[in-house]
């Protein structure tokens, strides 16, 4: 199969979509001539044009807005956010405009649009341009909450989203957006709240998120060069979550360590840590480990920042300590 | 010159719109109507004036104060109180209540609770009808308090730079919630914030339902015309408190209420019309009496339906099924 990057992976998809469904257009800031800070858009104006292809101002509430008041009129827009960072300025109308409408209305309104963004830390970007914010949408209900970690899944995750009727929180990684890996040529897609096993063991189960099912996979190559065969399983979205994919392997392996980027306090890695302690108590033989990004801002300075980022020494520590 | 059957239309409106709140306002105080309800009594002529100039096929967003704005865009009053009820028969089957009501059918995308929210979401339905080819218009209501929020300058400025056809119409009623605006913006014409985002201000007697008919009539001719967006100012004046029950004699004196009163738009439009001998005294009294019947049927239809089930708590929160 070919390998083309996470990028171009995404990049395919939305063009397919666009192409399919005159209704879908994208708009954001410096998407168009510029291609986007991280080029996913690039070559999509040339090919469809300034109406559907829309520069904004550096205005993210309006942006949202306008995705929401489109959507409500039947079109599907994908409105990128920059960073998730600056998602916050969209917050009001992320939150209690588009995750709402449909429901304050009776189910009158459909919110069928995508906003992209993407987080992360590891180029040094500091505290405003590196977080990874995705607890902030899984706390609320009426979005559904996308976070994709290969070529393969960010081109099927993007277009079931623009398909979906309901508002996506779509978020991708900066440090992805290189890395390749097989997509087919033909057309596929992928349902959304279907987990992904991305590397099968027997011995442990690691939930990893985003960038982080990369860090876990090198991890897990690491332990079974000792005998530890660790299951990486990849929710891909967190919101609706595949819960039985994680409750079967937790009943296999009988440990649980759960992984993001994200602050460790209060990240989505609890409501993971919950979950198991919940529904699969009597499976597990061992405390559930949870590991996230150490609770402060991210720092500039490289030494720092791979400080607080938890790498696969963490993972392989962790495991060991679930396996006594 | 109006034709006597708008003429007529609009007075119907108006008087409809009093008596809807006058008997929100009793019912409420009454104990009956759960939550709290915000009266748009003495707006009734820029709710009328603005919406009148509008075709069914147009869209309109209001706010938290919106009963006025909605029913002066066709909405029905048995499907409003039955909302104000909270019974399953209402607009938005009792899960919007009073402060978020939509018919989308009706060109009514809702309204919003948070102030100046609605203005994102206008440009986005603008920009469909732009995108889809039509010719209809979007028009936004929103207060003094509004003209301040981030959301007002991004969105003001989005529709300015992508020629939207949306008029923007501030209901200047001269607090937001309990401050007068000479203690919240610098400026006394809202209408002048039109001219920074490359449209014009138009400044009018928002309690002259006629004045505000022409001004919305020719900046919907204006954007019908693809000549874009218009920023319309309507100053008028809240005869009650922010909510019902503020009795907002903590921050406006009451010779300043009772000047305004004198100002009554339902009574000045009334006036108006039997001077320039558009109708008969008795007209206007059949019409008095036959919305007097309505908001009575209204009411009882109201009493007369069905609470929500609890488990209808969870519909519509997605297209599709629940994710719990």
């Amino acid at each position: 199969m070919r390998k083309i990057t996470y990028r171009a992976a995404l990049r395919e998809g939305l063009r397919e979509e666009m192409q399919k469904d005159e209704c879908v257009f994208l708009l954001g800031e410096d998407i168009a001539e510029f291609g986007g800070t991280y080029k996913v858009t690039q070559g999509l104006l040339e090919e469809f044009g300034q109406a559907r292809v829309r520069n904004t101002p550096i205005s993210e509430a309006a942006i949202a807005g306008a995705a929401l008041g489109a959507a409500l009129l039947g079109m599907r827009p994908v409105a990128e956010i920059m960073y998730i960072d600056f998602s916050t300025i969209a917050m009001d109308q992320i939150v209690n405009q588009i995750a709402k409408v449909r429901y304050m209305f009776g189910g009158k309104a459909k919110a069928s649009l995508v906003i992209r963004t993407q987080g992360g830390a590891g180029r040094s970007s500091a505290a405003h341009h590196a977080q990874s914010l995705e607890a902030w949408y899984t706390h609320i209900p009426g979005l559904k909450v996308v976070m994709p970690c290969t070529p393969y899944d960010v081109k099927g995750l993007i277009k079931s989203s623009i398909r979906d009727d309901n508002p996506i929180i779509f978020i991708e990684h900066k440090l992805l957006y290189n890395e390749e890996g097989p997509v087919p040529e033909e057309e596929y897609v992928i349902p959304i709240g279907k987990a992904d096993i991305k590397r099968e063991g027997k011995d442990v189960t690691i939930v990893a998120t985003s960038r982080m099912v990369m860090r876990a996979l090198r991890a897990a190559e690491s332990l079974s060069e000792d005998g530890i065969e660790a299951e990486v399983v990849d929710p891909r979205t967190l919101v609706p979550l595949d819960e039985e994919t994680i409750l079967q392997s937790i009943k296999k392996t009988g440990r649980l360590l759960i992984i993001h980027e994200a602050y460790r306090r209060c990240g989505f890695g609890a409501e993971i840590a919950a979950l198991a302690s919940e529904k699969a108590f009597y499976d597990l033989d061992a405390p559930i480990k949870r590991i996230g990004a150490a609770n402060t801002p991210v720092p500039f300075a490289p030494q720092l920042e791979n400080f607080v980022i938890p790498d696969e020494r963490e993972i392989i520590k962790g495991v060991r300590e679930l396996l006594g | 010159m109006i034709q006597k059957e708008k003429s007529m239309e609009m007075y119907e409106k108006m008087v409809r719109i009093r008596l809807f709140e006058e008997k929100a306002v009793e019912l409420f105080l009454k104990g009956v109507l759960p939550g709290f309800v915000h009266s748009s009594i003495g707006q009734e002529a820029v709710s009328v004036g603005a919406c009148s100039a509008l075709r069914r096929d147009d869209y309109m967003i209001s706010t938290h104060r919106g009963h006025g704005d909605i029913i002066a865009k066709g909405a029905r009053v048995d499907l409003m109180m039955a909302e104000l009820f909270g019974k399953r028969t209402g607009y938005c089957k009792g899960k919007g209540g009073s402060m978020h009501i939509a018919d989308l059918d009706l060109g009514i995308l809702g309204a919003t609770g948070i102030v100046g929210a609605g203005i994102p979401i206008i440009n986005g339905a603008a920009l469909a009808c732009q995108l889809k080819g039509t010719d209809q218009v979007s028009l936004c209501f929103f207060g003094d308090g509004a003209s301040n929020t981030g959301s007002f300058h991004e969105a003001l400025n989005l529709a300015g730079l992508w020629n939207l056809p949306v008029i923007f119409v501030c209901q200047n009623n001269l607090y937001a919630e309990s401050t007068p605006q000479r203690d919240h913006q610098k400026i006394q014409n809202i209408s002048i914030r039109g001219e920074s985002y490359g449209m014009p201000g138009v400044m009018t007697d928002g309690n002259d339902v006629l004045v505000v008919y022409q001004a919305v009539r020719e900046a919907v001719e204006r954007a019908r015309k693809k000549a874009g967006p218009t920023l319309i100012e309507c100053k008028t004046y809240r005869w009650l408190g922010h909510y019902v029950g503020d009795p907002s004699t903590s921050y406006r004196r009451k010779e300043e209420v009772e000047e305004w009163r004198k100002r009554d738009p339902v009574k000045l439009y009334r006036e108006n019309l039997l001077k320039m001998q558009v109708c008969f005294v008795k007209e206007l009294e059949e019409i008095d009496r036959k919305v007097e019947r309505e908001i009575e049927e209204a009411v009882a239809f109201a009493q007369n339906s069905p609470d929500p089930r609890p488990e209808e708590a969870f519909e519509d929160v997605y297209v599709g099924e629940y994710i719990p």
